[in-house]
């Protein structure tokens, strides 16, 4: 399916507002993906259309930063930390049941669609470690312990407040 | 007056004010006084009688840089100048900007105007780190509300100063918060670093002149034009003025973000966090960050500001202090670091691309109980090849093996223990 209008228009702005179509591609990336949940090839290209910019120049930044996805994603995106400070906090246990529970490794996707789990680390949740980032609007969750991970799953918040 | 000038404010749920209610608190009064009784150089050189360091990691003095911009603009002419915050903390440990940004983000933006008019910039471009949506969030309504307010746009305040400022989200990458990939990011170049000189001040953003500070550096201005250099200076324990924003994590009872004075010991902030891990004894710390050699016990009254940490062998960094207990092994600990900083090398330089993954291979090897004394042997020429001065384009390299230069010195024996398949200190 090609990008929808408002999408086009959405691109053509952000263009305006980030000083130049150049400029914009990493905006683009990210308009799309918020509305495919990933960066397919022909999108990227009809993203690289709509800006006037090359597929290679588009996507010299599609697979550079870490958040673009260049593949399918599950519905839920898990993003679990694996800097020091988590790992210091027992992280190494929440992320074995975190892979055991959802039966999958870090870059991989459940069966079902529902999951994808990424390491990522530093997500500056240092005073709550273990932590994660969930779903679209990267929640962030913890401290974790490996009991917590029904609640985490389920899209609810885990640990104390900020 | 508050003498916690950065966090005095915030919302106990860290929750934005909305602009009213931070006006409500006396925000504002720093940007007012500034546009309203102080020439662009006064505010520089109170800055300077401040004894503001930048707070991004390198502790260069900001008032400098404002005045290396000033003369850049002059060389450079009329034309766009740009104010660039880097708010893309990704350093393991770091942890302190969120809040700022989440919490206080007026205060950030009166702080970057207050910077933007100092400096001569006319653009402020917020770069925030993907990971925190509700940072960026918080931002972009804070800047529309001071745009109608009219603290931002066309003659701030009647003064005859303009000001446009924006948010741009990024997508990821620990590199991206290198000054010059930060450039590169904005422009829409892949996010490498750029060779030194020339120097953003004279060719920056577009080619323009352009300044890069650090999100807590410009938090701290609008207190310092409120109540003046010495009262910020005198909230230092040290003659680095000010205060600093620890933040203590790992194996500590309970890890929190700590506004104290410059100079605080992490004795006295362990104690706040309520010591450590209860059973547990210190075993080292890194006073400020991931890229930072360790300190041990001997350190605990070290004052954690940049002479200080320097002079017992490591650095201020971001003062995101991580304490490893004595059950947390040291390999293992460089290890995650390695496995981080040969994640997010951007591949442009060898000793990087190639040597930290090759590194976290062999600490890898080395913890599981396998490693050779040619493997510890090979750990010390990576940690040769990777001094500073000219080898590779930016810092990662070099910090990201400060860890392990400092860990094998300290910890010869635990690395030796290793050989033989045993580890005398548990694992975490």
């Amino acid at each position: 399916m090609s990008l929808s209008p408002a999408i086009r228009t959405a691109i053509a702005q952000a263009a305006a507002n980030h000083g130049g179509p150049k400029a914009a591609m990493l905006e683009a990336l990210k308009l799309v993906q918020e509305a495919e949940g990933w960066v397919s090839d022909a999108h990227l290209k009809e993203a690289a259309e709509a800006l006037g910019v090359t597929t290679a120049e588009i996507d010299s930044l599609a697979t550079f930063y870490s958040q673009i996805f260049r593949s399918p994603v599950g519905d839920t995106v898990i993003l679990l930390c694996d800097g020091l400070s988590c790992y210091l906090c027992g992280g190494d246990a929440v992320r074995d049941a975190v892979m055991s529970k959802l039966g999958i490794g870090f870059g991989e996707t459940t069966a079902d669609g529902k999951f994808t789990l990424i390491n990522i680390c530093c997500v500056g949740g240092c005073d709550r470690a273990p932590v994660a980032l969930v779903g679209p609007e990267r929640k962030l969750v913890g401290p974790l312990t490996p009991d917590d991970l029904d609640a985490l799953i389920d899209g609810k918040a885990v640990g104390g407040t900020p | 007056m508050s003498d916690k000038p950065l966090t005095g404010r915030a919302r106990a749920d860290r929750q934005p004010h909305s602009l009213a209610a931070w006006r409500g608190l006396g925000g504002g009064a720093g940007l007012a006084l500034a546009l309203k009784r102080h020439s662009p150089e006064a505010i520089i050189a109170l800055i300077e009688a401040a004894g503001l360091r930048g707070r991004g990691g390198a502790g260069f003095p900001t008032a400098n840089k404002w005045r290396f911009m000033r003369a850049g603009a002059e060389r450079a002419g009329p034309g766009p100048r740009y104010l660039c915050v880097n708010g893309d903390e990704t350093e393991p440990g770091s942890f302190k900007d969120r809040l700022l940004m989440e919490a206080l983000p007026h205060q950030l933006i009166e702080g970057a105007t207050i910077a933007a008019y100092a400096m001569g910039a006319t653009e402020v471009i917020i770069l925030v780190r993907d990971e925190y949506r509700a940072a960026a969030a918080a931002l972009s309504r804070a800047i529309v509300e001071a745009e109608q307010l009219g603290l931002l746009g066309r003659d701030i305040l009647g003064s005859g100063f303009d000001l446009t400022m924006r948010v741009h989200a990024s997508a990821g990458r620990y590199i991206v918060g290198e000054e010059t990939a930060l450039i590169a990011a904005l422009e829409g170049e892949r996010p490498i670093p750029r060779h030194r000189p020339p120097y953003p001040a004279v060719s920056g953003l577009w080619g323009r002149p352009t300044t890069v500070n650090n999100v807590e550096t410009l938090s701290a201005v609008p207190s310092i034009v409120e109540h003046g250099a010495e009262w910020y200076q005198g909230l230092s324990h040290t003659n680095e003025g000010g205060t600093k924003l620890y933040g203590v994590s790992g194996c500590v009872a309970r890890p929190q973000l700590i506004e104290a004075p410059m100079g605080t010991t992490a004795r006295e902030l362990f104690e706040l966090c309520g010591g450590i891990r209860e059973g547990r004894a210190l075993f080292a710390f890194q006073p400020g960050g991931g890229a930072t050699a360790f300190l041990e016990a001997a350190d605990l009254d070290v004052p954690l500001d940049f002479a200080h940490t320097k002079k017992a062998g490591s650095s201020l960094g971001t003062g995101a202090v991580i304490v490893l207990d004595d059950h947390a092994c040291p390999v293992a600990a460089i290890g995650r670091h390695m496995r981080f900083y040969a994640r997010e090398s951007c591949g442009l330089c060898t000793p990087c691309r190639d040597g930290l993954p090759w590194v976290a291979k062999l600490l890898d090897t080395i913890e599981a109980g396998h490693g050779t004394r040619a493997d510890i042997d090979l750990l010390h020429t990576h940690v040769q090849l990777s001094g500073p001065s000219g080898r590779s384009y930016c810092d990662l390299n070099t910090g990201a093996l400060t860890p392990l230069r400092s860990g094998l010195e300290r910890f010869g024996d635990i690395f030796a223990a290793h050989l033989q398949g045993s580890c005398p200190v548990g694992r975490a």
